[in-house]
């Protein structure tokens, strides 16, 4: 936003390249794969970190989990059951019954769809718009870079989640309009992102060499720069999809995403407040659903970033 | 000094301004007639007639937003429909108590992230870094909204504590106000305790391997004094700096949190806001969030210059 | 000489130190021996990546543990070997009994404190040295390096002073507790010439008035000719030559050594065809993977295969002054012979 705090984030080496919530901090991924040719040092140094393999596998399983749904869950999610009412945990109903008996585990298998889809896409969403922008500004400068630049310096002077929020509050409540909202707000990081890793790679040699060559600027962005920032975009858009996760729970708590009876984990919470009394058991699934989410993603992002460049690992 | 100042101004308020523009034109996201949708529940085409006329509803949008930022600089950010009072005047008095929040909120977090981040630098590598790298991970990975929930379960439900809701004016009772404001605090202030151990750690890794801390080491001079009376005095000012933007991130939070232990503050506010499909609160209380944020930017950029001349040319 | 026969100050035994790194373990000092006598300035000279500083910097525990570990030697300091102490106990060393100038004075002092507290700090430390009695000593010490108003500029800011002066203030808390050595660690090497020049007239004044031994670190060979009694070669973590200035400088033994001093700039003229810089040929090894034997044999002209196995001992050099020890298989005074006619 205004450089002095960059400059400032930068030189205690716990730079963020953005505010989000949930994005935990630490320094940016560089822009190129340090010392060509290790990719194969990648992996092994990805391999190496067990949490970040841990993160990983997590991830795995919760995406199979709601890929597979129809078949993994014991009951349909949207089933009452008046029997169940509340109903504690038991052997037929493990995680136990919510406020109109519906079965709580397969509540929160189907709910993982609804949360990780969310993460997922409006990360999709989010890189799609804000890596050609960002391209475009790094590369172009000038007016252009201005003006993307002072759009993107607006959009970040809101919060995260209360633009999200408000996006979401005009479009009107359900899921897809919380992923085009999270979307929308996360294109910023990107933009921002992407400019400086643009900027740092197009000032490297092989860029001005390739370009006295006379390649056309669209085949130097394809080819030369495009592969060096890679890296950098992917740690962040897995930290990003975390932030994303939790930002879709915290709109569907609000009753601002998926609409009932679809089942997603933030409106369970939502739904269990009212309940704390006779049924805790409501409260406690949904939310861990989501924190072991959003810990399985912020692990590997934050090993992917490690891996990438072992030098910045504070 | 002034000058630095005259150039941040320069450059913050364009971005605010362009901030309010794509907050105002937020309202072209409402399906349908946009007086329709202003009005929120009101059927009586009457008033529906009087809103039109009232905001000038039959006008093009760069003219509506000249009349509505015209208002904004003269205090008027438009009148409540639902509430039927001026959305400033509701500001004026939700503000202080998320005020109050954030501030004890950023207590808690400078309170248990910088310590944490001190210990964790100064053993790097060891296993009080590691446990603590994981707590600040784990706290950045909880849904805040489920802690909050989590928390009431315990300490209203089961134990009876503390209440679960309400808020006490301090000025009235400090202690119920306390009292009713420390689960709040606490949650609020988790998520940012995890970032703020995070930027304390990589502060104090960067001074703690300067120069003058080897200096300081060949003096002779015990670790605990390098640490608190060589180190830290030199990190504390991006540590400072950076906690100046986590406090933007705190109004974020308070969004949930607020929901979550019914605080009636500025989060709440919007969230009503947004139920009610009270558009014009909802656009007051963004541009104010903006407004509050792009201050805090300034101050902290303020802040770094201040202390360290070499920013001032940025 | 007298010095060789009285104990001497600091014996330094086979000391050995390693960095882990993702890419291997890098010898950083592989078999240092020497010693130091009470008195004696000792000028070490080496590239980047010698050891000469981390091998002093690992003698009190300042390198970084981890990636850094000493894995072998003894370092006896009046008796006591530095390796095995304490940290309390060591800490006690630092700053008091030995003392360090550092090579950069604008970041080897804290900018936020004042020079009178940096001052004091180590006079409290290791004299107990407070209040009136402490200023007062600062006072004297900054006047011992020659900054003149020396009692004005005690509260002053590193970055009042200028560089020339930040070093002399540097070397005021190196010598603060009457050091029985002071390692001065490239400590003119971030100086302009002329300053250069003044910092080393100091140190040879100091020398004289407080008489304590002295380490000097340098890249630079003729700051350690105007400065030291002893030379000390260093390569690839190694010894490769030591002796009497003036031997060194007349009759160097080693193909290194010789490579150092030729790539002096001569301006005397009076040598014909050696206009253009001399430079020796090749580059530092991997100390990650270090060959078998006389690591600079690789760059040496003069190398035997016997060089390329086989690491040679640090010896006395036959025909030279006593206490001129060289590591080589080769003569080069032979070998230099057919040259001595040009």
């Amino acid at each position: 936003m205004s450089s002095g705090s960059e400059i400032a984030r930068a030189e205690t080496a716990g730079a963020e390249i953005g505010i989000l919530e949930a994005v935990p901090s630490g320094p940016p991924a560089p822009a190129i794969l340090q010392e060509p040719g290790t990719l194969a040092a990648f992996w092994r140094r990805l391999r190496a970190r067990r949490s970040a393999v841990a993160g990983l596998v997590i991830v795995g399983l919760l995406v199979l989990m709601a890929a597979l749904a129809p078949w993994v869950a014991p009951y349909d999610p949207t089933a009452t059951d008046w029997g169940n009412v509340r109903g504690a945990p038991s052997l037929a109903h493990p995680f136990g019954g919510d406020e109109v008996g519906r079965d709580v585990l397969s509540r929160i298998i189907f709910g993982a769809r609804a949360s990780l889809g969310a993460g997922l896409v409006s990360v999709a969403l989010a890189v799609s718009l804000g890596l050609p922008l960002g391209m475009l500004a790094g590369y172009a400068g000038g007016w252009i870079d201005g003006a993307i630049s002072r759009l993107t310096d607006a959009l970040l002077a809101i919060p995260f989640l209360i633009l999200a929020i408000a996006l979401a509050a005009f479009l009107g409540p359900s899921l897809v309009n919380a992923m085009i909202a999270i979307g929308l707000s996360a294109t910023s990081i990107f933009i921002r992102l992407t400019r400086a890793q643009v900027r740092a790679v197009a000032a490297e040699e092989f860029v001005e060499a390739a370009r006295a060559m006379g390649n056309p600027p669209w085949r130097i962005a394809r080819v030369h720069i495009l592969p060096n920032i890679v890296p950098a975009i992917l740690v962040q858009a897995t930290l990003t999809i975390a932030a994303a996760i939790i930002a879709e729970a915290s709109l569907s708590f609000l009753g601002l995403g998926q609409q009932p009876p679809e089942p997603s984990w933030g409106a369970m919470l939502n739904t269990a407040k009212n309940f704390m009394d006779e049924a805790p058991w409501m409260a406690i699934w949904p939310g861990l659903s989501i924190f072991l989410a959003v810990l399985a993603f912020n692990l590997f992002g934050d090993g992917l970033r490690d891996a990438l460049d072992p030098r910045q690992r504070t | 000094m002034l000058q630095f100042l005259v150039r941040r101004l320069a450059l913050a308020v364009p971005t605010l301004i362009l901030a309010s523009m794509i907050i105002f034109a937020l309202q072209q996201l409402l399906p349908g007639d946009v007086a329709t949708a202003l009005t929120g529940e009101e059927r009586d085409p009457q008033v529906i007639a009087f809103i039109r006329e009232k905001y000038h509803l039959d006008e093009p949008l760069p003219v509506r937003y000249a009349y509505w930022a015209g208002g904004v600089l003269r205090g008027d950010l438009g009148e409540s429909i639902r509430l039927q009072k001026p959305v400033s005047e509701l500001i004026v008095e939700k503000l202080p108590v998320t005020l109050e929040l954030a501030c004890l909120a950023m207590l808690v977090a400078l309170a248990i992230g910088v310590p944490m981040g001190v210990l964790s630098a100064v053993k790097r590598g060891q296993a009080a870094d590691t446990i603590a790298n994981g707590i600040a991970l784990w706290g950045l990975s909880v849904p805040n909204f489920w802690l909050g929930i989590l928390l009431i379960l315990l300490f209203s439900v089961e134990l009876g504590w503390l209440p679960a809701s309400g808020y006490v004016s301090p000025f009235e009772s400090l202690s119920e106000n306390l009292a009713a404001m420390v689960m709040p605090a606490f949650v609020l202030g988790n998520a940012i305790a995890a970032v703020m151990m995070r930027h304390t750690r990589a502060a104090m890794l960067g001074v703690l391997g300067s120069d003058y801390v080897r200096t300081a080491r060949a003096k002779g001079v015990s670790p605990l004094r390098v640490t608190l009376r060589h180190a830290l005095p030199n990190a504390a000012i991006p540590i400072i700096t950076l906690g100046a933007l986590e406090f933007g991130q705190l109004l974020s939070g308070a969004v949930l949190t607020e929901q979550v232990f019914s605080v009636p503050g500025f989060g709440k506010l919007m969230v009503d806001a947004v139920f009610n499909r009270d558009f014009a609160t909802v656009q007051g209380v963004v541009i104010c969030t903006a407004a509050t944020y792009i201050a805090l930017n300034l101050a902290a950029d303020l802040l770094s210059a201040a202390v360290n001349p070499k920013l001032r040319r940025a | 000489m007298t010095a060789a026969m009285t104990k001497p100050l600091l014996d330094v035994r086979d000391l050995a130190v390693a960095f882990d790194t993702d890419g291997g373990a890098v010898h950083a000092v592989n078999g240092v021996s020497y010693t130091l006598h009470e008195g004696e300035t000792l000028g070490i000279v080496g590239e980047s990546g010698s050891g000469k500083s981390v091998h002093v910097l690992a003698m009190l525990g300042l390198i970084p543990r981890p990636p850094g570990r000493v894995t072998g030697g003894q370092v006896l300091f009046a008796g006591r070997d530095l390796l095995t102490l304490k940290e309390r106990e060591l800490r006690k060393v630092r700053g008091g009994a030995i003392g360090f100038v550092f090579q950069d004075p604008m970041s080897s002092l804290n900018p936020g404190m004042t020079v009178a507290a940096q001052l004091i700090e180590p006079l409290r430390i290791h004299l107990g040295l407070d209040g009136r009695a402490a200023r007062a000593r600062a006072t004297e010490l900054l006047d011992l390096v020659r900054i003149p108003n020396a009692a004005s500029r005690l509260d002053q800011y590193p970055h009042e002073f200028s560089g020339g002066q930040r070093q002399r203030v540097m070397i005021a808390i190196g010598l603060s507790c009457r050091p029985k050595l002071l390692i001065a660690d490239e400590a003119t090497t971030a100086l302009d010439v002329t300053v250069q020049a003044e910092i080393v007239a100091l140190v040879q004044e100091l020398k004289r008035e407080l008489g304590m031994a002295i380490i000097w670190i340098t890249h630079d060979l003729g700051v350690v000719a105007g400065i030291s009694d002893t030379v000390q070669v260093m390569y690839a973590g190694r010894i490769l030559e030591r002796g009497p200035v003036d031997d060194i400088f007349a009759d160097p033994r080693n193909a290194y050594t010789l490579g150092l001093l030729r790539s002096l700039p001569d301006l005397s003229g009076s040598r014909t065809g050696r206009r253009r810089l001399h430079q020796i040929e090749g580059a530092p090894p991997d100390m990650r993977h270090l060959p078998p034997g006389d690591p600079f044999a690789p760059r040496n002209a003069f190398a035997t295969p016997r060089c390329r196995t086989e690491m040679p001992p640090l010896v006395q050099a036959t025909g030279a002054a006593p206490g001129h020890l060289v590591a080589a298989w080769y003569d080069l005074p032979r070998l230099l012979a057919p040259e001595a006619g040009r």
